[in-house]
C-alpha cells in the first residue's frame, strides 16, 4: 500500500498576522505522505487544514507566514528532491501542477467566469508543455473531460452553463492534465450533494488506480474519509492528534478527540441510539489554554492534561500499530469501543 | 392524486398542514416557470418531528418558506388546524408567525451584527407579547436562554461576533422560542455547523420538540441525521415528494429507486464491502424550467420503463405508512413488474 516518502512535513509552523498579535494556526505539524497513498486530513473549520495544505505549498495568502519547518518533496519518477520552502521562484513554478496539483475548495469560485473551459484547461498545459501545438493541447483538454466524464463538445462552454457536479469534475480534470505525482484536494465534495459525491469519488478511484497519483483529501466528513484514505490525520486546533491507518482510526480510536469526531455522526444503519456529539466548542487560536487544547472539551481529561501539552508520539501499543501516532497522555484508555452490533456487517 | 395515509389516520394532532402545495416561479416576466415545488402534502403534529430530505434544488426549502407564508403558494393550501390560511404581511402575518417560526441554517447571516443577544431577544418577545416589560421581560429573556442551555448572565449582553457558531444558532432557536409557536421550520439549523456540535444542536431541538410539545419541520439533505431526528422522513426530488414513510422504514428498506440511490451514495464506513448500489445512476437532475411529462427522476432510474417517460406516478402504498411515487409500486394489474 504505502512506498516512498513523496512529501515529508517537518515541523511546519504558520502564523496570521506580522506584529506580536500574530495568530499561531499551525504549530510544529509533522506528517510524511508515502508514493500511492491517500492521506485524509480531517477537522473542523478553523483548525488548520487548510493552512497546512496551502502552507505545503507555498500558497499560503498573506497575513498568512510561514515561521519554521520544512517541506520536502521526493520525486517517484527521477530522483529530484527539494525543499519546497526554500524553493525559488522560478523552480517552484516549474514544479507546480508538475509534481502537485491542487483541487481548491469551491470550484465555483477556482474557475475563471469569462473563459471557456477549454481555454482554462489549456492554460496550464500551455505554460508547462510550450512545445505542444494548440492542436495537441486541445486534444488533451478533450481527453481530460473524457476521463472525468464530461463530453468533450463541453470545452466551448463557459464555467456558468456547467452544474457544480460538473465544475468540480473540470477541477479534477484540470488538478490532473501534466500527471501530477500529488493531488492535494481541499474539500473537493463538500459542496455538492452526496450522490454527486459518490459518483466523483468513484471516478477519483479509478483515475487513481490507472495513473498511480498520490492524494492529500481535505474534509471534515470523517466517515467519509475512513471509507476513502488509507491513511488519516485528525487535526485540533493547529496541531495534528492522531495520525493512523483508517481502519484503526476507525476500530479504536485512541484520542478522545477522534473518538467524539466519529460519535458525531449518527449512523445510517445498525441501531438508533442517542448521540452526545462533543460538547464546548473548538477553542480560539488567540488564547489557547496552557495544556492540551482539547482538555476544556475532553470527558477524560486529567489535571495533567491542563497543565502540559502532549506531544504527538508513538502509541504504548507501538508493535501493534507501528505507524501510529497520538497526542493524549491517556491513550492507553480503553476507548469507547464501537458496539459490535455496528460492525456485524 | 393519492392523499396520504399518515395525514387521514389522526387529524387531531395536526398542526400545520400542506395540501397539494405547488409553487411556480415565473422567469424573467416571460412566459416559461420554474417549478420549484409541485403538489406536496405533508402534516405536521405535536410532539414530532418530520423531516424533509432532498439534494440542493430540490424545493425544500421553498416548502419551508410556502409554510411560513414568505411566499404565495401558486396553488394548494397551507392549513393551520385545518383552517386555510394565506397571510402576507401586517398584523395577520404576525399573528400567523406567533404559531409558526422559522430557523434559518446560516446563523452567522441570520443574527444582526450590531445588535446584543439581549436586543434580539427582547425584540422577539415584544413582538409576540405586546406590553412585556421589566421583570417579566428580564424573566422571559432568562428562560428563553436557559432553554436553549445558554448561560443568561454570560450571553445576554454578547454580540453575535463574540459567539460560536452552535451558540449563535442556539440564540436564533431561542429567538423563535419567544414567540412560544406551536411549530418550527428548522430549515438546515445544522449544516453550517462543526460537526462535532451539529448533535448538540439536534439533541436540544429534540428536547425542546418534547417539553413544549412542538411540530418541528426538520429540512437536511443528509438522510442519516433525519433518521437520528425526526419520526416521518419525506424524500423530495426535483420538487415532487418521491417517499415518505417512518424514518426508520423509509432509511433501512427504502423503496423508490431515487432513495435507494441516495441511500447508497451516503458513506457508511460499517459498510465498506458491500458493493455501492449507485454504479448504473449518471447524469444529474432534471432542469425545473417547463419540466417534460413522466417521472422526473426517470432519465437516471436504473429501473425506468416506457411508461415512466409519459405518466407521472401518484403516491403507492408500500408497506404501512411508507409510500413511494414510483410505478414500481402500482397495485397489481397496472405494471408487468413487481418490486422486490
Amino acid at each position: 500500500m504505502t512506498g516512498e516518502p513523496v512529501l515529508e512535513i517537518r515541523n511546519l509552523s504558520v502564523e496570521y498576522g506580522y506584529d506580536a498579535d500574530a495568530v499561531r494556526v499551525l504549530r510544529d505539524v509533522n506528517l510524511t505522505l508515502h508514493a500511492g497513498e491517500v492521506l485524509g486530513l480531517a477537522g473542523e473549520s478553523g483548525c488548520g487544514k487548510s493552512t497546512l495544505a496551502y502552507a505545503a505549498t507555498r500558497l499560503l495568502p498573506p497575513p498568512g507566514i510561514i515561521t519554521g519547518g520544512e517541506v520536502v518533496f521526493t520525486s517517484t519518477r527521477d530522483d529530484r528532491r527539494y525543499d519546497l520552502l526554500t524553493a525559488t521562484d522560478d523552480e517552484l513554478r516549474a514544479t507546480r501542477w508538475e509534481d502537485t496539483a491542487i483541487v481548491f475548495q469551491g470550484a465555483m469560485n477556482s474557475l475563471n467566469p469569462v473563459y471557456r473551459i477549454g481555454r482554462q484547461l489549456t492554460d496550464a498545459i500551455s505554460a508547462h508543455r510550450p512545445e505542444q501545438s494548440a492542436r495537441q493541447r486541445r486534444d488533451r483538454a478533450a481527453e481530460l473531460l473524457d476521463m472525468v466524464g464530461i463530453p468533450a463538445d463541453r470545452l466551448r462552454s463557459y464555467p456558468h452553463q456547467l452544474s457544480g457536479g460538473m465544475r468540480q469534475r473540470v477541477m479534477i480534470a484540470m488538478a490532473l492534465a501534466l500527471e501530477p505525482q500529488l493531488v492535494i484536494m481541499d474539500e473537493p465534495t463538500t459542496a455538492l450533494d452526496v450522490v454527486m459525491q459518490r459518483q466523483i469519488l468513484q471516478q477519483l478511484a479509478d483515475l487513481r488506480t490507472r495513473l498511480g497519483f498520490s492524494v492529500v483529501f481535505i474534509t471534515h466528513d470523517v466517515s467519509l474519509l475512513i471509507e476513502l484514505a488509507d491513511r488519516i490525520a485528525v487535526m485540533y486546533a493547529g496541531e495534528i492528534v492522531e495520525d493512523a491507518t483508517a481502519s484503526q482510526m476507525y476500530r479504536t480510536p485512541r484520542h478522545p478527540y477522534t473518538d467524539g469526531l466519529l460519535h458525531s455522526f449518527p449512523p445510517l444503519h445498525g441501531p438508533r441510539q442517542e448521540l452526545g456529539g462533543i460538547p464546548g466548542a473548538p477553542p480560539d487560536l488567540m488564547s489557547l489554554p496552557r495544556g492540551c487544547t482539547f482538555a476544556p472539551r475532553c470527558r477524560v481529561a486529567l489535571d495533567r492534561c491542563r497543565d502540559e501539552r502532549p506531544a504527538l508520539t508513538a502509541t504504548a501499543f507501538a508493535d501493534r500499530e507501528p505507524h501510529r501516532r497520538v497526542a493524549c497522555f491517556q491513550h492507553e484508555r480503553e476507548a469507547a469501543a464501537i458496539p459490535p452490533s455496528l460492525t456485524v456487517m | 392524486m393519492a392523499t396520504t395515509e399518515l395525514a387521514s389516520s389522526d387529524q387531531s394532532d395536526v398542526v400545520l398542514a400542506a395540501h397539494a402545495l405547488s409553487k411556480h416561479f415565473r422567469l424573467h416576466r416571460g412566459r416559461r416557470r420554474l417549478h420549484a415545488v409541485d403538489g406536496v402534502d405533508l402534516a405536521l403534529r405535536r410532539g414530532r418531528v418530520v423531516a424533509l430530505v432532498g439534494e440542493s434544488g430540490s424545493g425544500k426549502s421553498t416548502v419551508a418558506r410556502l409554510l411560513a407564508q414568505l411566499h404565495p403558494a401558486t396553488s394548494g393550501e397551507v392549513r393551520l388546524h385545518g383552517r386555510p390560511v394565506k397571510v402576507r404581511a401586517g398584523r395577520r402575518f404576525r399573528a400567523y408567525a406567533r404559531r409558526v417560526q422559522l430557523i434559518l441554517q446560516d446563523p452567522f447571516a441570520s443574527l444582526n451584527p450590531i445588535h446584543t443577544v439581549r436586543y434580539v431577544l427582547t425584540r422577539s418577545l415584544k413582538i409576540h407579547h405586546p406590553g412585556i416589560k421589566g421583570e417579566a421581560l428580564e424573566q422571559g429573556l432568562t428562560d428563553l436562554l436557559t432553554k436553549v442551555h445558554l448561560q443568561p448572565d454570560r450571553f445576554l449582553d454578547k454580540f453575535p461576533h463574540e459567539l460560536s457558531g452552535g451558540q449563535r444558532q442556539r440564540v436564533s432557536i431561542a429567538r423563535a422560542l419567544g414567540a412560544t409557536p406551536e411549530v418550527l421550520l428548522a430549515d438546515e439549523p445544522v449544516s453550517m455547523l462543526d460537526v462535532s456540535i451539529r448533535l448538540g444542536v439536534l439533541n436540544l431541538l429534540s428536547e425542546l420538540k418534547n417539553d413544549m410539545n412542538l411540530a418541528i419541520l426538520y429540512i437536511t439533505h443528509d438522510i442519516a441525521s433525519a433518521r437520528y431526528f425526526s419520526d416521518e422522513t419525506i424524500v423530495m426530488y426535483a420538487g415532487q415528494v418521491v417517499e415518505r414513510g417512518d424514518s426508520e422504514t423509509v432509511t433501512q428498506r427504502p423503496a423508490h429507486p431515487y432513495t435507494r440511490l441516495l441511500i447508497a451514495s451516503a458513506p457508511d464506513p460499517d459498510n465498506l464491502a458491500a458493493a455501492p448500489e449507485t454504479n448504473g445512476a449518471k447524469g444529474e437532475p432534471p432542469s425545473l424550467i417547463d419540466p417534460p411529462p413522466g417521472c422526473r427522476f426517470q432519465p437516471r432510474c436504473p429501473r425506468a420503463t416506457a411508461r415512466c417517460a409519459t405518466e407521472s406516478p401518484p403516491s403507492f402504498p408500500v408497506s404501512g405508512t411508507q409510500e413511494a411515487a414510483c410505478w414500481l409500486f402500482a397495485p397489481a394489474g397496472g405494471n408487468e413488474e413487481v418490486p422486490r
